[in-house]
């Protein structure tokens, strides 16, 4: 645990990014191969899951601190983090006996993954026993395992340059291992770092490619023809993999969503193996797109049965094409892999190729732009036609060209703190509008704001508080803010009957007064369809 | 508070002693204040008549103008009031912090202002005072708050200053420039004794401090390197304010610090966007806190600044009245960190 406690140190004790993949490069360079394995699987933001319960974890710490109940959770609520509220409670025991030395393979394997099956008491005996006699310095770092919430702020594409660094591996063949399913261990690292691949998994997707947003005008892109333009749908952004009469599908965060849509892995079973489809997952009827709240009956839900998969249809709206015929089609150029996309897909149920959006001219495709909203769509994507498909966020030959969103103004109404780095400031906010004389709540924005509002903001909140309800606070109705949004659709789980969707905090509007605030009508004939 | 027995009353200028007639660190303009130290949220302008503890006489005259009209008495020492006998007591906060005592008709009342219990080489140790009531900060009153050693702190700040030097970094280390940064110059100078840059709102404030005979490692103003001056390896301290200006310019690839009790919490540490943060706080921790209270026996406590719900609820479950006190002291971090950084950058 020392070198994986000395790497978390490092990590977290810069915010430069060099500085971050030299710090995993020199762990992965001298870390045992078990626990390079698992320090791969935590930084990866893999968890153990079902070890003990958060609640469980909380009476263990409450007997174990001997604090009231309610100051636990007040100090819990001060700082944020549970894993760091024990880790801080903890430290001020005993230091007597704190001596344990485990290796991080060795507390994972050694400790923690036979309490999956363990009673209660076993559970708690191991756990106090380890707040005990590891090191204070490895609290947090043990609680954060336990808790299954460890995040470091190394992003997957920081751990491929530290482990391309430690090793000599390409970056891309990096990436492309650590996607699907593995089992952290020795022998995962080995084949992780080995220079070639023997034995590729057969479920394995490839790393996603994403687009950055267009923020300058696109004729600085050059030519309008050198480029791919189709609709900006918003689903479920997904990885159709077919590969030896087996079907599966992943999400962008490296999810197997195994079940969760038989109707497309029943119709994946037309795709011939070798084959991988990058797309979106919509919700869709024969005719064209539903609402996005009719997809988010879908989310979420393992196993759907006869009912939701009739009112709540999908289908795949497809992208790319990845692989063909058991051949890596990602360095090829894009126009090559669409042509190919087409003539898979096609007479496959359920799977639609996206359609190419036609310009003259950039103004052209700016007035063409300006439909998404009435085709349920965003805005446009662009991809050069001379593109490969590439590993994470790289500008340069995917954008999203967003269409500018609606707003309006709204009244601060309620706060609650953040989590992670804003767990102690208020960074939540609940906004309402007017309904006649009473302000409705509509929508939640957690962002839009600089550093330096957030802070004055939250002092504000902290002195105009005038109710209390846990971590929620409400506070006298006198700030306008202007939200950003991209649509209302009807929600009988609102107060206001409405939602909508992607609020943000577009600016701070100290120039109105709360009488200036939009109002329920204006709201409601925004309603989609 | 409306008990007639009252010594002290909260007024919107201020805690006001009617048997006295004066007031501590009153926030509005007032005829007669009693100063518990020179920060920014106690010591304000525009007094009729200041008291304050010696060795703070010079901090107080630096923050609030020369000629101010103010009297520094030695801890312990009555102050010339009629009918009430006032002393100041050491607080360990910052140089010339004090508590003040209050006695009238057999009672006893003592305003903590801000202090803490943990060794400081630049400042008088506190001194516990007996009191029947004891009004106390309360700005890091959590339990996750617990101080770890000021000297380890300061061994890990000059590792972090090698480990710069040795990357050819300069070392850009925010603090109070009122207390901390003098408390780090005097812990620093057990690790070495090498020269420390300071920020233009901290070279008098040091002065004052080595003028107080405060042993601190030696100083050199930013300024006087000019300009093109090479800063690899060099420690800099600066005010939180300093952070994000253009002055941080000049220190090129510099990794930057806080020292402050806030950084025991990650996500302070992260927000702030500093590479390091180093826990090191005048001000009194949990157990602390607690302690101190026990220790001075009072049968009531008011608690002011910051987290006084959670101290105010623990007392009273374990049997002591307890009760909050709206104070516009450094309610949050925020408002301490642009007290102190508000020096004048002269």
């Amino acid at each position: 645990m020392r070198a994986f406690a000395r790497l978390f140190e490092r990590l977290d004790g810069t915010t430069s990014t060099n500085a971050k993949v030299d710090a995993l490069a020199d762990h992965f360079r001298i870390a045992e191969d078990a626990d390079a394995g698992w320090a791969v699987f935590f930084l990866s933001g893999r968890r153990l899951k079902r070890l003990v319960g958060a609640a469980e974890l909380r009476g263990w710490l409450r007997e174990t601190t001997g604090l009231a109940p309610w100051l636990f959770e007040e100090s819990y609520a001060h700082v944020g983090d549970l894993a760091e509220t024990a880790a801080l409670l903890l430290e001020a025991g005993d230091p007597a006996g704190r001596e344990l030395e485990l290796s991080l393979a060795e507390l994972v394997e050694g400790r923690l993954l036979p309490l999956r099956g363990a009673g209660p008491e076993a559970r708690r005996a191991v756990v106090t026993e380890l707040w005990a006699r590891l090191p204070a310095e490895h609290l947090f770092l043990f609680n954060k395992i336990v808790t299954g919430a460890f995040r470091v702020g190394v992003s997957q594409r920081l751990l491929v340059r530290g482990l391309a660094q430690a090793s000599g591996v390409e970056e891309e063949v990096l990436a492309h291992r650590l996607m699907g399913h593995w089992e952290p261990g020795a022998d995962f690292y080995r084949r992780l770092v080995s220079p070639d691949d023997g034995d590729a998994d057969r479920s394995r997707p490839y790393p996603f490619f994403l687009a950055s947003p267009l923020e300058e005008a696109p004729e600085g892109l050059g030519s309008v023809e050198e480029w791919l333009a189709e609709w900006k749908w918003d689903g479920i952004r997904a990885q159709l993999v077919r590969r030896e009469g087996r079907t599966y599908l992943w999400s962008r965060g490296g999810e197997l969503m195994d079940g969760r849509f038989p109707e497309l892995e029943a119709a994946a079973e037309a795709l011939p193996d070798g084959t991988v489809v990058d797309g979106e997952i919509l919700a869709w009827d024969g005719d064209g797109p539903l609402d996005f709240s009719v997809l988010q009956k879908r989310i979420g839900r393992k196993a759907p049965g006869p009912k939701i998969l009739r009112t709540a249809p999908v289908a795949l709206m497809a992208y790319d094409l990845l692989e063909d015929r058991g051949a890596d089609l990602r360095a090829r150029p894009l126009r090559e892999r669409r042509q190919l996309l087409a003539q898979r897909i096609d007479g496959v149920p359920r799977t639609l190729l996206s359609e190419t959006v036609v310009a003259a001219d950039w103004p052209a495709l700016a007035a063409l732009r300006e439909e998404a909203r009435s085709r349920s769509t965003e805005g446009l994507m662009l991809k050069r036609l001379d593109s490969p498909y590439g590993v994470g966020r790289r500008r340069g030959d995917w954008w999203k060209w967003k269409v500018a969103p609606h707003t309006l103004d709204a009244v601060l109404l309620y706060a609650q703190p953040g989590h992670g780095r804003r767990s102690n400031l208020f960074t939540d906010y609940t906004f309402a509008v007017w309904d006649g004389d009473d302000l409705v709540p509509v929508a939640k924005a957690y962002s839009g704001l600089d550093q330096q509002e957030i802070e004055e903001l939250d002092r504000w909140i902290r002195r105009h508080t005038r109710e209390r309800f846990g971590p929620v606070r409400s506070v006298a109705p006198e700030l306008v803010f202007e939200l950003a949004f991209e649509g209302v659709h009807p929600s009988p789980r609102h107060k206001s009957g409405v939602a909508v969707r992607f609020p943000r905090i577009a600016r701070w509007r100290r120039d109105l007064s709360v009488r200036d605030a939009d109002s329920l009508e204006g709201l409601r004939g925004l309603v989609d369809g | 508070m409306t008990d007639r027995d009252a010594l002290l009353e909260l007024t919107d200028s201020g805690l006001y002693c009617p048997a006295g007639d004066f007031h501590v660190d009153p926030w509005k303009r007032v005829p007669r204040a009693v100063i518990t130290h020179g920060h920014g949220d106690h010591a304000r302008p525009g007094m009729g008549h200041y008291w304050t503890q010696a060795d703070g006489v010079p901090i107080l005259r630096k923050r609030l103008g020369r000629y101010v009209p103010l009297d520094g008495v030695a801890y312990g020492e009555p102050l010339p009031f009629d009918a009430v006998r006032v002393t100041l007591h050491p607080a360990g906060h910052i140089l010339g912090s004090a508590q003040v005592r209050i006695e009238h008709e057999g009672r006893v009342w003592v305003v903590s202002g801000d202090f803490k219990r943990d060794r400081d080489p630049t400042c008088a140790p506190f001194e516990v005072v007996p009191c029947d009531t004891f009004v106390t900060e309360a700005t890091f009153a959590y339990p996750v708050y617990r101080w770890p050693d000021a000297a380890e702190v300061a061994r890990e700040v000059h590792g972090w200053w090698r480990e710069c030097a040795d990357a050819g970094r300069p070392a850009v280390l925010f603090c109070y420039a009122l207390g901390k940064a003098q408390r780090l110059l005097a812990e620093l100078a057990a690790y070495t004794e090498e020269e420390v840059l300071l920020h233009g709102a901290m070279v008098d404030l040091v002065q004052i401090y080595r003028d107080a005979g405060v042993a601190m490692l030696p100083t050199r103003a930013v300024t006087e390197l000019g300009r093109g001056a090479d800063f690899a390896g060099r420690l800099v301290l600066a005010p939180p304010s300093a952070g994000g200006s253009k002055w941080m310019r000049r220190f090129k690839g510099a990794s930057t610090g806080f020292a402050s009790g806030w950084m025991q919490i990650r996500g302070n540490r992260r927000r702030r966007g500093y590479d390091r943060g180093f826990v090191l706080s005048d001000h009194a921790d949990w157990p602390s806190l607690v302690r101190t209270i026990e220790e001075c026996g009072a049968r009531r406590v008011l608690a002011t600044h910051g987290n006084t719900d959670v101290l105010v609820r623990y007392l009273r479950e374990h049997g002591v009245e307890a009760a909050p006190l709206a104070t516009p002291y450094g309610d949050e971090e925020v408002d301490e960190a642009q007290a102190e950084a508000a020096e004048p950058n002269d």
